[in-house]
Formats: structure tokens, sequence, C-alpha cells
């Protein structure tokens, strides 16, 4: 029988690993921006196991919405990407410092 | 014959270890267009464990939407751009201890903060769309289109939003470079082209033929 803690259980898990690859992959703006990605998998598998299991449709509206904002977010993360790229050569985050921030 | 909700929890533990499995070499991956197929198949996994929670219309538009939009155009990006992987794949082995650990603390933290036992016990009861009549996608269409309506027309608003930002930040206008400009040959009219002169007709003059004779001789 599935319940809802192995739902909770592998949208934590998933999380974690996509934490864990902000963390290593910290040059690489590609793998950055699909960490993120998987950080907002996790979340809606939340939304939809909590949607399914206490019979609420709200769950599964906002997991439309945010599969609609990711979507964009990536469209325009992707074209800051490529800009970026045609003007510096290079996606390594430890090169673009010119803000010095 | 096997127990549905025994084979239920067989496939939801399969799909969970691909998951996960994908996963995690979406961030190992030396390769980033693996890296990018890989996610792929976290998102295909993904869809199929809330295939299980009879989510079908999500789970269909993290297919349609997700695999066949944002992945491929990942994917586009990243065959397009001529990236130096060795370069970035410094620090890996640096950041590696501080990443697993932050990961591990979050995760058990998260486990002990959420109450997985209590959880434990919910089980998952009938299907609320069929307890309405009707299937998930028209149980999610009648909340969408009632409920949420102002929601939903903002989101198509961020979405072309999103469109034209992609486009107007990679449009780019080369100098010194010669091109067509056609709106303005279009918009051209034959009396701007061509100038009609009325002049008088000039003859040469009498003498001038021996002398050109005379030059083309030699």
């Amino acid at each position: 029988m599935i319940t809802l803690s192995h739902y909770i259980v592998l949208g934590a898990i998933l999380f974690c690993i996509s934490v864990a690859g902000l963390f290593i992959n910290r040059k690489n703006v590609i793998v950055l921006l699909m960490a993120i990605e998987l950080m907002l998998l996790a979340v809606n598998i939340n939304f939809v196991a909590f949607s399914r299991f206490n019979h609420d449709v709200a769950g599964q509206v906002f997991v439309f919405f945010i599969l609609t904002v990711a979507a964009a977010e990536s469209a325009i993360g992707l074209a800051i990407l490529v800009l970026l790229f045609r003007n510096r050569s290079t996606v390594n985050v430890a090169e673009i410092d010119s803000m010095k921030g | 014959m096997i127990d549905p909700s025994v084979f239920q929890l067989v496939c939801f533990y399969a799909f969970s270890v691909v998951t996960v499995i994908a996963a995690l070499s979406v961030i190992t991956l030396r390769n980033s267009v693996h890296a990018v197929l890989s996610l792929v198949l976290t998102f295909f996994s993904t869809a199929c464990i809330w295939m299980l929670a009879e989510a079908e219309f999500l789970a269909i538009a993290l297919i349609v939407v997700y695999v066949g939009a944002v992945m491929v155009l990942f994917l586009f990006v990243v065959m397009m751009l001529d990236i130096d992987q060795e370069k970035l794949r410094e620090g890996f082995v640096k950041f590696l201890p501080v990443g697993l650990v932050v990961a591990i603390v979050m995760l058990v933290e998260m486990l002990g903060l959420i109450g997985v036992r209590v959880m434990h016990a919910q089980t998952m009861g009938v299907n609320p769309a069929t307890a309405a009549g009707m299937s998930n996608t028209a149980w999610l269409g009648m909340a969408l289109y009632t409920q949420y309506l102002l929601p939903f027309e903002v989101a198509a608003l961020i979405l072309t939003v999103g469109v034209i930002a992609a486009v107007a930040l990679t449009l780019r206008q080369r100098t010194g470079v010669r091109h067509q400009q056609a709106s303005e040959q279009v918009a051209v009219r034959a009396s701007e082209r061509v100038r009609i002169i009325k002049m008088a007709a000039e003859l040469p003059p009498a003498d001038s033929q021996p002398a050109a004779a005379q030059e083309s001789k030699p």
C-alpha cells in the first residue's frame, strides 16, 4: 500500500540531491539550471501527493502553475546563457565576476 | 494472483529507484549532454510516479511540456555552445564533501521535521475525481476554469512575457553587415528609381570620325 510518506520521502531525497548538485557543480551554469529544475520537480511531487491524499484539487492546480512558470524561467535563463556565452565565450561562473559582487 | 496494492508498491519503488539514480547522474555526469538526457529520464519516471497517484493530466503535461519542449531547448543550447568540459569540472572533488554533508544533514532534518511516521498512516483512499464522477482532466479543468480563472490568465501572460523576453535577449543587430531591407524594397515606387530627362539629341562633330579611326590604328 503506497502511503503519503513514500511520496514525501521521495520528494525530500530529490530536493537534497539537487541541493548537493548546486554545491558540487558551482562552476557550470547549465548544471545549475538543471538542478533548479530538479528542485521544482521535487516540490511538484509533494504537491501532487498532498493533492491526492487530502482530496483537494488546489495542489494539482498549483503544480500546473509551477510548470508554467518553470518553463518561462528556463526559456529566459537559457536566453541569458546564450547571450553570456556569446559575449564572454564561457559559462564558468567563476569567470563571470565583472560586477564584483 | 498478485495483490494490486502490493503491485502498486513494487511499481512505486521501481520508479523511485530509477528517478533517484537518474537525478544523481544529472549532477555527477561529466558530459552536459548526458546530464540533460538523464534529466529527461528523471522527468519520465516522475511522470510514471504521478500516474500511480492518479494525476494523469499532470503526468502527460510533464512529458509533453518538459520532455518535449524544455528539455529539447536545453539540449539545443548545450549542443550549440562549445563548452570546455574539463575547466568546468574544477573544484568538483573539492566541493564534493561539503555538498554531501549539506545534502545528508538537510535530508535528515527534513525527514525528522515532516514526521514520516505520522504520514505513514495516511493511505490513498478513493480517487477524488472518480468520486466526483469525472476524469482527472475534467476535475482539474473544472477548478482551473472557474475558481482559478484569473491565475490561469496570468500564467498565459507570464508565458507571453517569457517568449518576448527570450527573443528580445537573443536577437542581435550586427554592425558592418550588408543585408536586405524587405520593407523598403516593397515600398519603393518606379518614380523613385528611374528618372526620365528630356534633352536635346547630340550629334557627333563632323571631323571626329577620321580622328577616331586614326587613334584605333596602332
